[in-house]
């Protein structure tokens, strides 16, 4: 048990100590992505060949005065695309590789872990450099990790290697040395704002509930990361819990609250394995519950998993929701701050916000201004993902560019392709292009453009992206979303839906542009909650930025990037064509028509786009013609 | 009627989080993670158990996506159509089970009740897109041919 302030120093220093005597970690990545690559499978055949090699102390738990060699599962090492990730560390030396299988685990035990060789092949490798330190690789040199600096470096599942790491320094300064309110004062003068997307300051929100008559609080963790492409919630959750739990507890102790409550996606099954773990290990020592390290702060700590509806990512529908009820919003005000949970005032922040509280708090405001741009200070978490080369988990200040994210942290587009938009924020967000590259990255400035920061989700897009049906994607994601509790985004996103669906079915009509402006001007404006205020974004910027895309589909009936299936049109070429006849053979509508021995031919009025003709064509005849 | 033992297993469900409203839906979810769906005839139980009424407890179920009073199949196959992967050409990959299993955007789930097929907006690891998760698995880089491979040896687990 941790019962003082002296209990927890010594425990720190006992793992600092154990930190300090590893010859060796073996840190395998246990990231979502890297656990779908097979790093379990990774991570057993470390522990059966370092326990089946004698003269070698393997140490699994975390204790053991004579430990030499720790086989660790860490948060996410970020270079998703390439895992199963590992990394090899001795002293301060680590040596980073990638797609481990397996059976490559003989070769880095014998070679790098009791050598101190290093195996090319497994390195990784950009533009013909081949790099050896994680921290050179110029996706990860690039970044400045605050939120992620511990992932891919500590045993996410222990408390110990927390500690080691400097945890729970913040939590015993805010706890001994500080009054609430000098907690909520600095916070609020580090300029924090919330990385949910909404960018509200997040000192101003803690005061305003500090502030509140009523004396029962409640401190709520959003982690209902909804937005499809996004995953940086999900990776601090799974990467780093006690992190996020230090920040709560620091919230709690700020505003006087006694319990906080995470709500994780249900998608996220390791996300909530991991908290809960963290939790009952918090509890079990005396780090949660009541009188923590012998003071007055009483702080529980209660998990609750989402049930597959987008739109408690909103305040009021997610604290609905933990109440049990349907995830619907309310009109505010009341806000949360003040009629929150159970209809007391509560402190409702996203993972990555309270994840930047612990450090602001032992380094100080102005520490954390020195990060980032004026008016939105400190980092941001993206998720890069798309056609790019080096998709993955980034962290960068505030105020960087699309430049220096996609062709330098991103390594550039995929197969060579050419860059043609970038999707951020998801469903709430909108497009930049490549007008908007050397735009930074700070909450006004993309608002300006027309989309919005977001959770932090980043898709990177090609040529071979059409942006008419990337906004009908979008809509029929919130469309389907939609609590239907209004009038405006439950009829409204259906009609705009309808409308999409038709441009891209090759039945548009110009008229349908104004259309579509008009709604998605109503929708904006009339909708309830944030879900349906953002639905239009996607298509208002689209039709802002690829107008021509959208005429195209309509006048010229064709889709430049071959994507609309009803768009396309199945042409024979006479150079390749031996007029075996399969195609007309296979035609379920008798669209083809030809003489043996001849080239031949597709009706496309006819032709209902089924692909089959193209799919079994022995010659490679039959192509999409834009 | 449902055999006694549902009634056993639902109540252990809800002696873990007490007898409240606000424990609903944690309770649907383990009832739901035990038998791969919700019956309906449980609910009506679980409502008079925790004090609230039938109808506001099928409005919370019916609300929420995750809950099914339909039963699933043994392998639930959730196809990623989040934004990364939609960019990734997801879309073939849902076609090619849906064939592979005689089922389409109406009928979900396999008649010898192995296989129940559904999109899931994302599941995090856009990184490795396009992605299918089976069960809690999540399956990396999928294209349509290793989907059928996917069927297969799921297939072949079931005889062994």
């Amino acid at each position: 048990m941790i019962r003082t302030r002296e209990d927890l120093r010594k425990r720190t220093e006992l793992a600092n100590e154990e930190m300090a005597s590893y010859d060796c970690r073996i840190l395998v990545c246990s990231g979502t992505g890297c656990i779908a690559s097979g790093s379990e499978k990774v991570y057993d055949e470390f522990l059966r060949i370092a326990g089946d090699t004698p003269g070698v102390t393997v140490e699994f738990a975390s204790h053991g005065p004579e430990a030499h060699l720790g086989v660790k599962k860490t948060g996410c090492q970020g270079v998703c695309e390439l895992g199963p990730l590992v990394r090899i560390q001795k002293g301060g030396k680590v040596v980073q590789y990638t797609k481990v299988h397996p059976s490559d685990c003989q070769e880095i035990f014998s070679r790098s872990v009791l050598g101190d060789d290093v195996i090319e092949s497994l390195l990784y490798k950009q533009k013909g450099v081949t790099y050896t330190s994680p921290d050179e690789i110029p996706f990860i040199a690039k970044q400045t990790r605050i939120v992620l600096e511990n992932c891919g470096k500590y045993d996410s599942e222990s408390l110990d290697e927390y500690l080691a790491s400097g945890g729970f320094q913040a939590f015993q300064k805010a706890l001994f040395e500080m009054k609430p309110e000098e907690i909520v004062d600095e916070v609020d003068r580090s300029g924090l704002r919330g990385r949910g997307g909404g960018g509200f300051p997040t000192g101003r929100k803690w005061k305003q509930v500090a502030r509140q008559k009523e004396k029962e609080r409640y401190v709520v963790c959003n982690g209902d990361e909804g937005d499809p492409g996004a995953f940086m919630d999900g990776s601090v959750m799974e990467g780093d819990p006690y992190k996020l739990i230090e920040g709560m507890m620091i919230a709690g102790y700020a505003v006087s609250s006694e319990n906080g409550y995470i709500y994780v996606r249900a998608e996220y099954p390791m996300s909530v394995a991991r908290l809960r773990h963290a939790i009952a290990e918090l509890e079990d020592k005396g780090l949660l519950g009541d009188h923590i390290l012998g003071t007055d702060f009483n702080f529980h700590m209660h998990i609750n998993r989402g049930a597959g509806a987008f739109v408690c990512g909103e305040g009021s529908a997610l604290t609905a929701s933990i109440e049990g009820n349907r995830g619907m919003p309310r009109v505010k005000p009341p806000r949360t701050v003040e009629k929150g949970l159970w209809a007391k005032p509560t402190v409702l922040n996203n993972v990555e916000t309270y994840a930047n509280v612990p450090k602001i708090v032992l380094q100080g405001a102005d520490w954390y201004r020195s990060i980032g741009t004026e008016s939105s200070p400190g980092t941001k978490t993206f998720s890069l993902t798309g056609s790019i080369q080096n998709t993955g988990l980034i962290e960068v200040p505030m105020g960087t560019t699309l430049r220096e994210i996609i062709f330098d942290i991103g390594g550039g587009m995929k197969d060579g392709g050419t860059f043609k938009a970038v999707q951020i924020g998801g469903p709430s967000g909108g497009c930049l292009t490549k007008d908007h590259l050397d735009v930074p990255l700070d909450f006004e400035t993309v608002k300006k453009y027309g989309a919005i920061v977001g959770s932090g989700g980043l898709v990177v897009m090609d040529d071979s992206t059409c942006m008419v049906e990337v906004a009908r994607f979008f809509m029929s994601f919130t469309q389907r979303e939609s609590c239907g509790k209004c009038v405006p985004c439950r009829e409204g996103t259906k009609r705009m839906l309808e409308i999409l669906e038709k441009i891209v079915g090759g039945k548009g009509e110009m008229e349908d542009l104004d259309r579509l402006e008009e709604l998605a001007t109503m929708v904006k404006s009339m909708s309830l909650c944030g879900l349906g205020k953002s639905a239009p974004l996607p298509v208002l910027s689209t039709l802002n930025t690829f107008r021509d895309e959208y005429i195209e589909h309509i006048v010229d009936k064709k889709c430049r990037a071959k994507v609309c299936t009803a768009l396309r049109r199945f042409v024979i070429n006479p150079e390749f064509c031996r007029g075996c006849g399969k195609c007309a053979k296979n035609c379920p509508v008798g669209a083809i028509t030809g003489v043996r021995k001849e080239c031949y031919h597709i009706d496309n009025d006819l032709c209902i786009k089924c692909s089959t003709c193209k799919d079994n064509c022995a010659f490679d005849a039959i192509y999409i013609e834009a | 009627m449902l055999d006694e033992c549902y009634y056993k297993k639902a109540d252990e469900i809800i002696a873990g989080y007490g007898k409240k409203p606000s424990s609903l839906i944690p309770i649907m979810q383990d009832i739901q993670a035990e038998y791969r769906y919700l019956p309906g005839e449980l609910l009506t139980y679980v409502a008079k158990q925790i004090g609230i009424s039938e109808s506001k407890a099928y409005s919370v179920a019916t609300f929420y996506e995750n809950f099914s009073f339909e039963e699933k199949g043994k392998y639930v196959i959730k196809v990623c159509d989040g934004t990364a992967c939609h960019v990734r050409k997801s879309a073939p990959i849902l076609e090619a089970f849906q064939k592979e299993l005689g089922l389409s955007a109406k009928k979900h789930t396999t008649d010898d009740m192995l296989f129940t097929v559904e999109t899931v907006s994302c599941l995090g690891a856009c990184g490795l897109a396009p992605t299918v998760m089976v069960n809690e698995e999540v399956h990396p880089k999928m294209t349509p041919e290793a989907a059928l491979d996917l069927i297969h040896e799921l297939r072949g687990d079931r005889n062994d």
